[in-house]
């Protein structure tokens, strides 16, 4: 029973929100069924389809469980922006400096070493990027959303400062590094699924974004620092009372979040661009995607599982709907996305409205 | 660096910092009644791209700027409800209006001219190019005098302070909270609608840039006071300022430059120059004891 409350309450967010967005499209004199066959069937067709929407789901694999665990602490970060720039960027450098790139490397470590070190220096980023803001809140109570926020923006400056000024090559008229070692790469599965091919940039870091979720659970539910992380999420005070360092579980959920959010330099430039590229998640970029992942996946990890790759399929279907409707164009999917999210913030109301009429139950999220 | 310190750099400081302070006095209304006001970057957006798209149609940038605030009380509406009525989270709800804001405008000026993103031109002399400054500093004043000499500015505070007490003393906390989001929506518009028919002369994706968040941080480096958010905003308008006229000249980068306002923000939350108090029923609806 808790389990199909789970489920219904975000299939009912979604439906609302193809609704709404089904009017709107309407209003723009198109078709809104024919647009939705679009949106959905050309991210199924095998293997474009699958392949791509699987590629887009990983990183908000990733940034939907960095959600999710900030949120478990009763934080909120819109940080994972910040983090998984900083991250990228960090994925890059150990890839030029250490990977024997002429003119730029103090090392040429084989690719045994060097993908495991650009991972950590992935997860060590982000989770210092991350951090700062947990500690700002435990040392002085700053309250970590605008500190995420601002973090964002420094990320991407400070980013673009160390591309544009010291890892573009000479000449080069696009923001972005110089290419990583090729024993930096990790292989595209192309290599090893037939019919699946390798031009298509799905590559290991979707098994890792699988792994993490596996990760994500155990050290949530079966360690004694998740267990006091949700304590903290659930009610602070009580957990002090409790004996809990809730000010310590903050600095440790942020920092486990940012380095969640920090692995999406693993697939962006270990897996797929072998280069750090310049606001690579712009738009309406991955991170901020990453709260409408964890909401819909009720912060939990197997609900972010299916909610990145309803919004990996989005996004793969957007770019069809771009080329073949005549007025409807891409930006349908951030449309949709912020109306799920709209319609999952609402929910709690509509929870306490049936409540009143013995149908459900206030569940605890 | 003398050539740098000119009458054009204060010029383009307050220019710069017109849009700031509108949507940083909006945030002002909304966060001093309690309600946390993310969602300044898509009230902007919306009074950016309303304003433009009305004033093509309609040849009237007044027409254009009084859409745009209508188009900011709309959406700032759908914040107060869920925020107010519903009782969501209202950082989650203003990021969902800042997406909502990145696609609508795309969407709607795809199917409408046939660009993603861009409004057509408008030509020099249907612009706004200096109303939206007066109307701006303006409101300064207004905004002090409405805050501190009003009975609406009294419970507004107290409604953002303490808001079981201002109930018990008869105020309509959803009502007053009502009032300071719906006014937030208007004059964050306006600050958009001035990117869009004043500075520049069309709309184009996601234009804001960022400046919504630039305004709250404005807004919390000013500690939630008009006078104080005002000066927050220009030296936020003089560091962009300085950051656009060094491009070339100095060999500074200006990425250096861009972030001094977020630095700055982050430092003064920590309480390192002066403790920024949040109004301190923020972020928390307001339930009705039954």
């Amino acid at each position: 029973m808790k389990l199909l409350r789970e489920i219904l309450f975000p299939l009912i967010a979604v439906l609302a929100a193809f609704l709404v967005g089904a009017i709107i499209v309407l209003l723009i004199h198109d078709d809104p069924i024919e647009t939705y066959k679009l949106l959905i069937g050309s991210a199924l067709s095998w293997p474009d389809g699958i392949g791509y929407t699987l590629f887009y789901a990983t990183p908000l694999i990733f940034t939907g469980l960095a959600v999710a665990v900030a949120f478990r602490c009763g934080l909120l970060n819109i940080g994972a922006e910040g983090q998984l720039y900083v991250a990228a960027f960090a994925a890059a450098w150990v890839g030029i400096t250490f990977g024997g790139v002429e003119g730029r490397s103090i090392a040429n470590l084989s690719a045994w070493l060097l993908v495991p070190l650009a991972c950590f220096a992935a997860m060590a980023s982000g989770a210092v990027w991350g951090a700062v803001p947990g500690v700002l809140k435990a040392k002085f109570g700053s309250h970590e959303v605008i500190n995420t926020i601002m973090m964002n923006f420094i990320a991407l400056a400070l980013v673009s400062y160390f591309t544009q000024y010291h890892y573009k090559a000479q000449g080069d008229p696009i923001l972005q590094t110089v290419p990583i070692s090729a024993s930096a790469h990790i292989a595209r599965l192309g290599k090893f699924i037939p019919g699946l091919p390798e031009r298509i940039p799905l590559n290991i870091a979707f098994f890792l974004a699988l792994l993490a979720c596996v990760l994500v659970y155990i050290f949530l539910w079966r360690t004694k620092w998740g267990y006091e992380i949700r304590a903290t999420g659930a009610n602070p005070a009580a957990a002090e009372y409790g004996g809990i360092s809730t000010g310590r579980q903050i600095v440790l959920a942020m920092a486990v979040s940012g380095a969640l959010a920090g692995l999406v330099g693993v697939n962006e430039v270990l897996g797929y661009r072998y280069r750090y590229y310049d606001s690579f998640s712009s738009g309406v970029g991955y991170g901020f995607t990453g709260i409408a992942v964890a909401l819909l996946g009720r912060n939990h990890p197997v609900g972010v599982v299916f909610a990145a790759l309803f919004f990996g399929a989005l996004k793969r279907g957007g770019l069809f709907v771009d080329i073949f409707t005549e007025h409807v164009s891409k930006d349908l999917v951030e449309v949709l996305k912020a109306l799920v999210i709209l319609f999952v913030a609402a929910e709690l109301y509509f929870r306490g409205r049936l409540g009143r009429f013995g149908l459900m139950r206030r569940a605890k999220i | 660096m003398n050539e740098l310190l000119n009458i054009g750099l204060i010029y383009s400081t307050v220019r710069t910092a017109t849009p700031l302070l509108l949507a940083a006095l909006g945030g002002l209304y909304s966060e001093r009644a309690g309600v946390i006001n993310i969602a300044l970057e898509g009230l902007m957006l919306v009074g950016a791209f309303t304003a433009a798209v009305v004033t093509h149609y309609t040849h009237s940038p007044w027409i254009g700027l009084t859409a745009a605030i209508a188009a900011g009380v709309l959406i700032a509406a759908i914040h107060a409800v869920l925020c107010i009525s519903f009782k969501a989270q209202q950082v989650v709800s203003g990021m969902a209006i800042n997406i909502l804001l990145i696609g609508v405008p795309a969407l709607l000026s795809g199917a409408f001219f046939e660009s993603t993103g861009a409004t057509p031109q408008i030509p020099l002399h249907e612009l706004l190019q200096y109303a939206p400054v007066v109307i701006a500093f303006a409101l300064v004043p207004v905004t002090w005098y409405v805050l501190y000499r009003t009975p609406f500015g009294l419970r507004l505070r107290a409604v953002g302070e303490n808001p079981e007490a201002a109930d018990a003393a008869g105020v309509s906390v959803t009502r007053i909270r009502y009032a300071g989001v719906l006014l937030s929506g208007a004059l964050a518009a306006i600050g958009g609608a001035y990117l869009s028919i004043g500075q520049s002369s069309l709309f184009t994706r996601n234009m804001t840039a960022g400046r919504g968040f630039i305004a709250l941080a404005a807004l919390i480096f000013g500690k939630w006071r008009p006078v104080q958010t005002m000066l927050a905003c220009l030296l936020f308008g003089l560091a962009e300022a300085l950051a656009t006229q060094m491009q070339g000249v100095v060999r500074v980068p200006v990425q250096f430059i861009q972030i001094i306002p977020y630095v700055l923000t982050m430092i003064v939350l920590a309480g390192f120059i002066g403790l920024s108090r949040a109004p301190r029923a923020i972020g928390i609806p307001y339930q009705k004891e039954k």
